[in-house]
């Protein structure tokens, strides 16, 4: 897959994925907690997303798939909850630090 | 039958709420059933008590119920055969199964690397080579005037923090709570907290140094020539510096969105940095969001009986130091590990994936109250009890102020300090 339109890729926790984690890391509440990709609303449309529709994310060092959401993001950004979902997209380039690229990585969303 | 306890620490975030109210039901014996009502919990806290199962666990070996016995035996096995096992975690478990930790992966020869690597670690090497302007959140709580949250959202990760020591409540010299704060959040979105703020300003991503590099010249009274630094007007960042100036005590809380962004810890430093000398106009101070209960637990045991905070080897027999080469992602990644005791912590579900792969790869121990990711891959699991819920321990608050655990459920399971007690004794024997 072509990157095709670049987005600025961030990470991180939600209050869905916190509560999710106490159900159970296999539980449905998880797995629906992590699976999505929050997008601007403006994005969307001008992709032809439509909510909850499964879109393709990748970035250099992976790739996923997640159902759309629409967020109240900036044009330009996309965030995916921490978790089993984020982590396919996620490099261990640390440079130095131990700490891997969470917040700022460039992708490509696509519809599939 | 139910009992009530009072002035219970919540250990599920860096906040250690401790003055939640459990409610434990009892049979006629006094025998702890379940966890059956909280009061003052937030829903993270809550679940953290009511989806805890606390039915003692025989522990496993390649998924089959074993003696403990025969669990430490192997788990000793593994650690003594491996030429260079990891052992990772530590942020989720008591300052005395922290001590064991060290104590083995000192007798073992292991890299040794808490979550902090994937969290606040960049903090820490902002403290190394900065300072650390810091203070108690009792301090913010009864002095603070002036709030600032960069790249975090309590109000999802610390659902507590502003109503219990930040934006709210009515301290000594804070009589007017809410209104007699001013609340500034820095992020690159806006959120649920920064929806509560006076003021919010969205910073490009990435740019957060030099947002905070231009607020250090506009606060030593320079010209800053640009209209936007970081996508933030210029006119904002001096509005906010002229603030930070004259406020009477001002406290920035700094998360992820500093240490995961470009620049990590250098972002980190500069914000310590720019804190340190607004000591020379009014009192300020900063403070991480510690995330895990006793994360900053685990960087203190660390730094007391290694001198490191985090990515430490013992493989030449004395400590040594090297985040990017000692510490967990970059370890797994470049394929050294060769097996792995993973303490308190879930690194299958929040490692990127060629680290994940790695991990689930090599032989593994896990010790871990909840099933998780980890204990699921593990080749050895010991179900051990929940520091704060049914085994008494020490947790250290975000803010370095250590409170004592008390168990709210009598039950049997062992305690992650009993069973690396028990591996040490087996290695020695190996």
């Amino acid at each position: 897959m072509e990157l095709g339109e670049r987005f600025t890729l961030i990470t991180g926790r939600t209050a869905d994925q916190g509560q999710g984690l106490h159900e159970g890391k296999d539980s449905e509440a998880y797995r629906l907690a992590t699976t999505l990709v929050e997008m601007n609303p403006e994005d969307m449309a001008r992709l032809g997303i439509a909510e909850g529709q499964t879109v393709q994310v990748q970035t250099a060092s992976g790739q996923t798939t997640a159902l759309a959401h629409a967020g109240t993001l900036p044009s330009g950004m996309i965030f995916v909850p921490m978790g089993p979902t984020a982590n396919e997209l996620i490099g261990v380039e640390t440079e130095s630090t131990g700490m891997p690229p969470f917040k700022g990585l460039t992708a490509g969303v696509k519809h599939i | 039958m139910s009992r009530t306890i009072e002035n219970v620490v919540c250990t599920f975030c860096g906040c250690l709420c401790d003055d939640i109210v459990v409610e434990v039901d009892e049979d006629e014996n006094g025998n702890s059933g379940r966890i059956a009502r909280m009061r003052k919990a937030c829903a993270n806290g809550r679940g953290l008590f009511t989806h805890y199962d606390p039915t003692p666990q025989p522990p496993t070996v390649d998924g089959r119920p074993v003696s403990w016995e025969e669990a430490v035996a192997e788990a000793a096995r593994i650690l003594d055969k491996a030429d260079s096992p990891l052992i990772y975690g530590l942020s989720s478990t008591a300052t005395e199964a922290q001590r064991k930790v060290v104590e083995l992966a000192d007798k073992v020869g292991a890299i040794l690397d808490t979550t902090s690597s994937v969290c606040h670690g960049p903090s820490g090497l902002a403290m190394q080579a900065v300072g650390e302007p810091t203070c108690t959140l009792g301090e913010v709580r009864n002095r603070a005037d002036l709030l600032i949250f960069w790249g975090c959202n309590p109000a999802v990760s610390h659902v507590r923090h502003f109503a219990r020591y930040s934006a709210l409540p009515k301290g000594t010299y804070t009589p007017e709570g809410r209104r007699g704060r001013t609340v500034v959040v820095v992020d690159v979105r806006p959120t649920a907290s920064s929806r509560t703020a006076d003021l919010f300003l969205q910073v490009a991503p990435g740019a957060d140094f030099e947002a905070l590099t231009a607020l250090r010249a506009l606060i030593q009274g320079k010209t800053v020539a640009a209209d936007a630094v970081g996508s933030v007007p210029v006119s904002q960042l001096a509005s906010l510096a002229e603030q930070m100036k004259s406020c009477r005590f001002g406290v920035v809380f700094m998360g992820m969105g500093l240490t995961q962004s470009r620049g990590r810890d250098m972002n980190v430093s500069e914000l310590f940095t720019l804190v340190a000398e607004l000591n020379q106009y009014t009192r300020f101070s900063v403070l991480p969001m510690r995330g895990h209960g006793n994360v900053t637990g685990a960087d203190q045991v660390m730094t007391w009986l290694s001198g490191y905070p985090f990515a430490v080897s013992f493989a030449r027999g004395y400590p040594s130091y090297g985040p990017g080469e000692f510490s967990a992602v970059d370890v797994l990644a470049r394929g050294e590990a060769d097996a792995a005791l993973i303490v308190a912590s879930d690194p299958l579900a929040h490692f990127p994936a060629a680290a994940a792969r790695r991990l689930a790869q090599i032989p593994a121990i896990a010790l871990d109250p909840v099933p998780s990711l980890t204990t699921q891959a593990a080749r050895v699991v010991f179900p051990t009890a929940c520091y704060g819920v049914d085994a008494a321990g020490t947790a250290y608050r975000m803010d370095g102020v250590p409170l004592r655990l008390r168990p709210v459920l009598r039950t049997a399971r062992p305690t992650d300090a009993d069973v690396l007690t028990q591996i040490i004794e087996a290695v020695k024997s190996c």
